[in-house]
């Protein structure tokens, strides 16, 4: 049996674990992809769309305050809350969509955690005058009302997804099974570097705009290097945005931020690297949290947006070959460090962003004032208040 | 190479879908006894999965129902031994690829082999991905189908020609569940099967009516029925096993005036 019949691995990780029914829709989308990607005119509009549409390049601030407080690491924080829709994924999003209008799709369909994606491909979707259907767990619904009211009012049918665990990968489960029933006009607007091929490869370079942007920031405000760059981790987009222009650069420590939960020594975390194991899921081989019998385990966060039992087959392989580490957040860690961002540097950042800044507040007293941090604030936090004032015990309405 | 192809001999093959473990493993012994007693030419036994992605929501309920009662994989494998000391049609596992691969493949298939499973379908393993589970199905003697759908398009010669066991004609876009109409063109589809193996060939996805099968089996080999079946076991439980005798046989009497 050949095994280079397989498309899309890193190391071990990736593939392509799809119903037949899915197959030619992939292999059309990775041939159309490999097409575009070279295009000058795509390349121009796509940039045009990151400029004059998203706000980009997303500045890079130096947090001086935390760096004070903090009393180590020179701290700057990537600012993907400023962009338009308040988070990285419109970089992503904004590709896809792109490339479907290009392939002659009429319809866009996601799946969505925290909501941020779906709202940003309800976003595309409205300025390319596309239909846009976007699966939502039920219970995200419920903690995320806010933006099932921007998806809607952006013009998207939102369907809350009632089966499983009702959160973000019945969500993705749900929007593969509308995949497999209407093909022809729709594209699948994955959200995240996970998946079958050729997605992880098309999320992480649409996403990769962000760690080029931080590189020669950086050296414009400084003249080097990060020392170490943080970001969270879900399935992994902003991380892998984050990390990915640094790969090759060895002194550039790369930090993903798992969130825990409640604690990897009990069920309810949902941090990949640090309690799952190898498996075959949602068409990719890589980690998922998972029982002995290979059943999918019902992961739990605060974050709806890193609320997933797996993680993309790039970071699976940054994490086999040591590139980057991968470190478990506590909800409380994170709600505390979301809590802190908020007074001592005036930015309310998204709960799942929070992951990175409470590892940064661990590590950063440790490093010396001439070592350069970076956080990747991936999304802005407004959509979390009322979550997190419920958390400590305060009932806010929306 | 399995007993499969037994199952096609001399007659277009009923193939019924069974969740193992819904609503208990005891039960689903009943409802295969019952299958294989009203003529059921091969059996296909679902390993629940926690999220199955080709589903609707019929069997994906069944999955849920199944796991909820404790049925784990080897629970399974001892349902098979169980059934074996009577049951002499061919039987294949369906389920997805995490199923195996956290077994372990090898130590799955060799159980697969001692149980007397002749075949596994995983309707996540793909053509380009055969080769996560091939050498160990082929170790044990255990056919790995391929599935072809409606999208296959240029693809099916080449999934064809590697077939083994029998093929798994998906008859319509979308997942499981039944359906009122089965509009593609199953027929030209069958065609180029044809032109490039010998392997037979079954129909399934929407299929519930016997007039449905017969259709079916009249432009194929066989068909392949699952929702229509576990609606029966929701509904009944563990009195399931004299509902689907009835519905089974009234399939297998559909099909009996098929041309084989």
């Amino acid at each position: 049996m050949k095994d280079n019949r397989s498309r899309g691995r890193f190391g071990q990780h990736g593939g392509q674990y799809i119903p037949e029914t899915l197959m030619n829709a992939v292999i059309e989308l990775e041939k159309a992809y490999d097409h575009y990607r070279k295009d000058p005119e795509f390349n121009r509009e796509l940039t045009e769309l990151f400029n004059n549409y998203a706000g980009r390049p997303s500045r890079l601030y130096f947090a001086k305050k935390m760096t004070e407080d903090l009393g180590g690491a020179k701290i700057y924080l990537k600012r993907e809350d400023l962009n338009h829709t308040g988070a990285h994924k419109i970089n992503n999003v904004l590709g896809q969509a792109l490339l479907a209008k290009k392939m002659g799709k009429t319809r866009l369909i996601a799946e969505t955690g925290a909501g941020q994606h779906g709202v940003a491909t309800a976003t595309a979707a409205a300025l390319f005058g596309m239909e846009c259907v976007v699966f939502m767990g039920e219970e995200d619904t419920k903690r995320q009302a806010l933006n099932v009211y921007r998806m809607k009012l952006l013009g998207a049918d939102v369907i809350p997804v009632k089966s499983g665990t009702a959160t973000l990968k019945d969500a993705v489960s749900e929007a593969m099974r509308e995949w497999t029933r209407r093909i022809d006009d729709t594209h699948y607007c994955l959200g995240s570097v996970m998946g079958p091929h050729p997605f992880p490869t098309i999320v992480r370079d649409f996403q990769a705009v962000i760690s080029r942007e931080i590189k020669s920031q950086m050296l414009e405000a400084e003249g080097r290097l990060p020392d170490v760059v943080l970001a969270c981790v879900g399935g992994g987009s902003n991380a892998i945005g984050t990390f990915y222009d640094f790969i090759n650069d060895d002194s550039v420590r790369l930090i993903g931020c798992e969130a825990a939960g409640r604690g990897v020594d009990t069920y309810e975390t949902a941090a990949t690297i640090a309690t799952g194991k190898l498996g075959i899921f949602h068409g990719m081989k890589s980690y998922f949290c998972q029982d002995e019998y290979g059943q999918i385990a019902p992961v739990y966060s605060i974050s709806a947006g890193l609320d997933y039992p797996g993680i993309g087959p790039e970071h699976a392989y940054l994490h086999d070959i040591g590139r980057a580490e991968y470190v478990p957040v506590t909800d409380e860690e994170a709600v505390c460090a979301f809590e802190y961002l908020a007074k001592t540097e005036g930015i309310i950042p998204a709960i799942e962003s929070a992951h990175a800044v409470a590892h940064a507040i661990k590590i950063a007293p440790k490093m010396k004032p001439d070592e350069l941090m970076v956080i990747t604030i991936s999304g802005r936090g407004d959509k979390d208040c009322a979550a997190i004032a419920r958390y400590r015990g305060e009932d806010i309405n929306e | 190479m399995s007993n499969i192809y037994k199952a096609f001999e001399g007659r277009k093959a009923f193939i019924p879908f069974i969740t193992c473990g819904d609503p208990d493993l005891e039960t689903t012994a009943g409802i295969v006894r019952a299958a294989v007693r009203a003529g059921a030419s091969l059996i296909e036994l679902g390993i629940p999965f926690s999220d199955p992605t080709a589903e609707g929501e019929v069997i994906q309920a069944a999955n849920i129902r199944a796991l909820s009662a404790g049925t784990t994989t080897d629970k399974i494998f001892g349902l098979v031994r169980d059934l074996r000391r009577d049951v002499k049609i061919p039987m294949v596992f369906m389920t997805y690829a995490n199923v195996v691969y956290s077994y372990g493949a090898d130590d799955f298939l060799s159980n697969c082999s001692k149980t007397g499973i002749d075949g596994l379908i995983l309707p996540d393993l793909p053509f380009e991905e055969k080769g996560e589970f091939i050498d160990a199905c082929h170790k044990y003697g255990v056919d790995l189908i391929s599935l072809i759908a409606p999208t296959s398009k240029y693809r099916i010669s080449m999934i064809a020609q590697e077939a083994e066991g029998f093929i798994y004609l998906v008859s319509s876009l979308g997942v499981t569940g039944v359906r009122s109409e089965i509009s593609t063109d199953l027929e030209s589809i069958v065609k180029i099967i044809r032109e490039n193996t010998d392997i037979k060939c079954a129909i399934g996805f929407g299929i519930s009516t016997p007039e449905q099968a017969r259709k079916m089996a009249s432009i194929s080999d066989g068909a392949i029925v699952g929702s229509a079946i576990i609606k029966i076991i929701e509904r009944y439980g563990s009195k399931a096993p004299d509902h689907v005798y009835e519905y089974v046989k009234s399939m297998c009497d559909a099909l009996e005036g098929t041309a084989p």
